[in-house]
């Protein structure tokens, strides 16, 4: 299958200048973008096999001695490109503060407990099908400095490949209904509603163990659509 | 047809999961040095800083690299053309330091084909990662050395005056040579970064 990938999708990404997220102020770039015609350089990306992660990885319940403090969650999905057909075969790598909103960086100083048992990280393959799962604690929401009173919303920072080079996201999963959506530049840099909610997590009940643990669905959307020959 | 998920920032604290590089308790999946021992080709060391806008080091950024081998192929499906048999996959990540600098040990690459089937001049894609972006900036590193810069089609499509910007200069070191590329964020000379 040949991919091609319409630079026009990325209408739905937040300006890397986005004055009310401060840290974009010095870190984005002020010249216009060189937009120049995708070679084999940008339609190849690297290729992973199930050896990419090993079998544990996706649970980061039980990484170490004891199980970690917090409401234990499944987060699970799939990853689709832009004709809904699913990736396979692609790594999904994830990190993520704690269920008090504390990270293992040693950067973050925010005055919480850390978990000797939770560190935060997690990887996976997708299947055949595109699949995934996650098992895991629902993080916290954090402070931070961008302004007076800030607050993360709770999520899960998201690392994906995809068809090429130029697909590769790095996202963040939200969870449904956070009060805290109004008040967030990150979240709002994406200034289209409807996109936004893309990045927000469903509760879904039907895959919730009983007895066990919730569980948030969260399908992700990579760049690339099929190319039929005709279209060549 | 879907609608693709928007990027977020990779945030401050990405490195325990994706960079953990020793210094944190996880497994990392890629590294900085992509030289494997079968691989052919001239062995390269690709380094810099990063500034931002204030020309300050930028310590919290993950860079990483994708490239084709010596003889110009990629390890991807979607390079359909014959390979050598070598575990050099072309791939690399790291994070910069405290000074906002990088490095990547790898291979100088081949020439692969441009939008018109001439061969581009070798060159390695570098996509850029850091907190306060809230999505990656892509670039392209070229070899200040090389002659078929002056043919090359994508080079051609920089205005001339910031072409420069993406040239990396040869040096020497400990008998290793050395491609030296600093990614400027901002200024007179912020480096080109490309719509793809
Ligand atoms: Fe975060």
């Amino acid at each position: 299958m040949t991919f091609f990938f319409p630079t026009g999708s990325l209408r739905a990404f937040p300006s890397r200048l986005y004055p009310d997220y401060k840290s974009t102020v010095k870190r984005a770039p002020t010249k216009p973008l060189v937009t120049i015609p995708h070679t084999l350089s940008e339609l190849t990306g690297p290729v992973f096999g199930h050896d990419a992660a090993q079998p544990g990885d996706e649970d980061l319940t039980r990484q170490h001695q004891g199980e970690p403090i917090g409401e234990r969650i499944i987060v699970h999905g799939r990853v689709l490109d832009e004709d809904a057909r699913p990736v396979p075969h692609t790594l999904v790598e994830i990190w993520q503060a704690n269920a008090c909103g504390r990270y293992v960086h040693v950067v973050d100083q925010h005055p919480a407990p850390l978990d000797p048992n939770f560190t935060g990280a997690g990887r996976t393959v997708t299947d055949q099908d595109g699949t995934y799962k996650f098992i895991t604690v629902r993080p916290g929401a954090y402070p931070w400095g961008n302004h007076h009173n800030a607050w993360r919303p709770s999520h899960i920072h998201f690392s994906l490949f995809g068809h090429a080079f130029v697909s590769r996201l790095v996202t963040q999963m939200y969870f449904p209904g956070d009060p805290l959506f109004p008040f967030d530049p990150i979240f709002n840099s994406v200034t289209d509603e409807a996109a936004r909610n893309r990045m927000v997590s469903a509760f879904d009940l039907d895959a919730t163990i009983p007895g066990w643990a919730i569980a948030f669905r969260f399908d992700i959307v990579l760049r690339g659509r099929n190319q039929t020959p005709m279209e060549r | 047809m879907a609608a693709i998920t928007p990027s977020q920032t990779v945030g401050p604290y990405f490195a325990f999961g994706l960079a953990p590089n020793r210094k944190y308790d996880w497994k990392d999946t890629f590294g900085s040095d992509l030289v494997t021992p079968d691989a052919a080709g001239e062995r390269i060391r690709i380094e810099g800083r990063v500034l931002d806008g204030d020309g300050a080091p930028i310590d919290d950024c993950m860079i990483e690299i994708w490239q084709a081998n010596a003889q110009g192929r990629y390890a991807s499906p979607a390079d359909m053309r014959p390979r050598p048999n070598t575990a050099f996959r072309g791939f690399g990540r790291t994070a910069t330091d405290a000074d906002g600098r990088y490095g990547f040990d790898t291979i100088k690459p081949g020439r692969v084909p441009g939008p018109d089937g001439e061969p581009q001049a070798p060159h390695v894609l570098l996509a850029v990662f850091a907190r306060g972006m809230l999505r990656q900036s892509y670039t392209r590193v070229y070899f200040a050395d090389e002659a078929a810069n002056a043919q090359d089609a994508i080079l051609a499509l920089v205005p001339a005056e910031r072409r420069a910007t993406l040239l990396a200069a040869k040096s020497a070191r400990e008998g290793r040579i050395v491609y030296t590329f600093d990614i400027r964020m901002q200024g007179d000379a912020e480096t080109v970064f490309f719509e793809i």
